[in-house]
């Protein structure tokens, strides 16, 4: 019996190579194919935009910095590295001069610190605050207005720096004997320009990015997810730090590392608060200036092309590039760490 | 008092006592108080709730609920999709309150004590009613750590009385043995049943008195239903469980009351037996037989 039933089964049908055409299944050319492959094509030239752009300006950075376009000699072939990073001097203007880039990587250093301290906690609190306990009606109201704050241009921010908190803020404390006339205060001297208040204005600056960033990550944690702490007695505050920063830590860190990197490119607030005066200090109530500061300098002065000052600010731009480019892979691993631990 | 209500014992876990009348009344039966009473254990009651009503915004999503849950016992609710059950599960331990704009009306009593009253704190309220949820939800920490979070947010800081609780809570619920020798790996890295397990021993943790199920079994694979449900049947001998579930030979097997809701009514409640073999409502009957829902 069963030997019967199977014999349909084993005859195969035969593979018919020669009717194509009339299948119905042949490749015909259409507008909307054409339409697709163009689509697909102008998709693949806008991604290709941003890549070459990088790499233009990597090779304008490394080419002015360190090869050389004969005849033109670049700056590493006549300033050495050892003075680079050796020399504690960013003096450009001395004959001869010195360039030691440690006074610039050290006011920029400064500059992200202090912001980071004051924008990164200021702005994840600011998203616990919009994503777990503002009403929705608060919530449309302030985020739109947070994220404003992004929209001001950076000048504002440095000339706010400037005139309102190091006169109005950073003064009244630290020199309040001179601020309200009593001599038996204390007195703490207070640059002009300083370090302190373009931190600060960068930090004021970096919060909508850090809190936008965050809630979005916060807001995605799964209500599931807080219920569960609700239902094990949690209070709010426990639900936020215990379950729902935790979760959605590696979206944080990812906000903050961006923060950090536009507090480190940062150019026209700190040029204008914190001073464009190389320090080498971690004073941050001293003038300083940052690596952006300097290229700004160069750029926006009268320095001839072709001077040795000129391309110093390729060297500087170099390293500048370097340095965020060090911590946009940092924080790759950082993520690709938590990610392991989480998922 | 209304802590004893006219019914049958039913010490044991796996048979089934001989139902004489249930513990509780729909909204057309409240003809509790003439039973008869033979048995010698009686159950006492843990839950009720009386004439409740509860809304979502302007939407009635539950209507005169009259229901009495018994201590240490297992109820199940049962109901189409969009009954009312999970809301009603919700409301035992205020979970809707995280929910923008829901109110409801009547009593819900925990022991005698009404849980909407003004001046009861809702934490400590969840720390004696504990839930599990369909979604597994470990917390993104250690084994360990996920257990020991009831007892973290309550500020206990003896080590060891955390980790003898983390291993009785474990143990408890069938987890120890698979996961003893790696407390330290994040919970995330178990299975879906482990997980589910974990969530379970996590709210055990907080020593609760009842525990609230609402679908529990319903995202996983058969082997860890069973081992879920052997874990329910184990857990009441000390637990009042609360159990919502879609599927019914799962209410069959492992609850001794099964409520049924429709439409955010409770049609009917009783002995589970009684319950699934002779439904005195017609609704039930088509629900249970599967013409419905």
């Amino acid at each position: 019996m069963s030997v019967v039933e199977q014999k349909p089964a084993s005859t195969d049908s035969v593979i018919d190579r020669t009717n194509l055409e009339a299948s119905g299944l042949a490749y015909r050319f259409t507008w909307q194919r054409l339409r697709e492959s163009f689509i697909q094509m102008l998709l693949f030239l806008c991604a290709l935009l941003s890549v070459l752009t990088t790499l233009a300006i990597i090779f304008v950075l490394v080419s002015e910095a360190i090869f050389g376009i004969p005849p033109e000699k670049a700056f590493f072939q006549e300033i050495s590295l050892s003075q680079f990073f050796l020399e504690t001097r960013w003096a450009p203007q001395y004959s001869p001069p010195v360039f030691g880039i440690w006074p610039l990587i050290c006011g920029t250093f400064l500059i992200t610190i202090i912001a980071a301290i004051i924008g990164l906690p200021t702005g994840l609190l600011a998203a616990v605050y919009l994503a777990e306990y503002a009403s929705p009606r608060v919530r449309s109201i302030a985020k739109p207005i947070l994220e404003l704050l992004a929209g001001v241009p950076t000048v504002v921010y440095g000339y706010f720096g400037l005139r309102i908190v190091t006169p109005y803020v950073i003064r009244p404390i630290l020199k309040p004997a001179e601020f309200f006339g009593v001599e038996w205060l204390w007195s703490i001297p207070v640059d002009g320009f300083n370090a302190l208040s373009g931190g600060i204005v960068v930090g004021l600056m970096i919060i909508p990015t850090v809190c936008s960033l965050s809630e979005d990550v916060l807001r995605a944690v799964p209500r599931t997810l807080r219920e569960a702490g609700y239902a094990l007695g949690s209070t709010k505050f426990d639900v936020c730090v215990r379950v729902v920063i935790p979760s959605a830590l590696s979206g944080i860190i990812a906000a903050f590392l961006l923060a950090i990197s536009r507090a480190v490119g940062e150019t026209m607030a700190v040029t204008i608060a914190a001073g464009q005066k190389p320090t080498l200090t971690l004073n941050p109530l001293s003038q300083i200036e940052t690596m952006t500061a300097y290229v700004v300098n160069v750029m926006s002065g009268d320095t001839p092309v072709g001077t040795i000052e000129y391309k110093s600010l390729y060297a500087v731009a170099l390293v500048l590039f370097l340095t965020t480019l060090t911590m946009n892979l940092i924080s790759q691993l950082v993520l690709a760490r938590y990610r392991e631990v989480y998922q | 008092m209304n802590l004893i209500p006219p019914q049958a014992g039913f010490a044991q876990a796996t048979t089934m006592p001989q139902p004489l009348q249930p513990p509780v009344a729909g909204q057309t039966h409240s003809s509790t108080s003439t039973a008869t009473v033979s048995d010698h254990k009686q159950q006492k009651l843990k839950i009720e709730t009386r004439h409740m009503n509860f809304f979502y915004g302007s939407h009635q999503a539950l209507f005169d609920i009259n229901l009495k849950i018994p201590e240490r016992a297992v109820t199940a609710l049962i109901g189409p999709s969009g009954c009312g059950k999970s809301t009603y599960l919700r409301a035992l331990n205020r979970m809707n309150d995280i929910i923008e704009g829901t109110r409801h009306t009547g009593d819900v009593l925990l022991d005698s004590q009404d849980i909407y009253a003004p001046r009861i704190d809702v934490v400590a309220l969840r720390k004696r009613v504990g839930m599990v949820f369909q979604k597994s939800t470990p917390f993104p920490k250690s084994i360990f750590e996920n257990v020991a979070y009831g007892m973290r947010i309550a500020g206990i800081r003896n080590r060891s009385f955390v980790q003898e609780t983390v291993e009785r809570c474990l143990q408890q619920a069938a987890l120890w043995n698979e996961v003893k020798d790696r407390l330290k790996d994040s919970a995330m890295a178990l299975s879906g049943g482990q997980q589910q397990r974990l969530c379970i021993a996590r709210a055990l943790a907080t020593n609760p008195e009842v525990l609230l199920m609402d679908e529990p079994a319903s995202a996983l694979d058969p082997a860890s239903t069973a081992r879920i449900e052997d874990l329910i049947i184990e857990l009441k001998q000390n637990y009042t469980i609360v159990i919502v579930t879609h599927n019914m030979q799962q209410a069959a097997r492992i609850s001794e009351w099964t409520a049924f809701f429709c439409q955010g009514r409770l049609v009917e409640v009783g002995l589970t037996k009684q319950l699934f073999f002779k439904p005195r409502e017609k609704e039930t009957e088509d629900y249970i037989t599967g013409r419905f829902g």
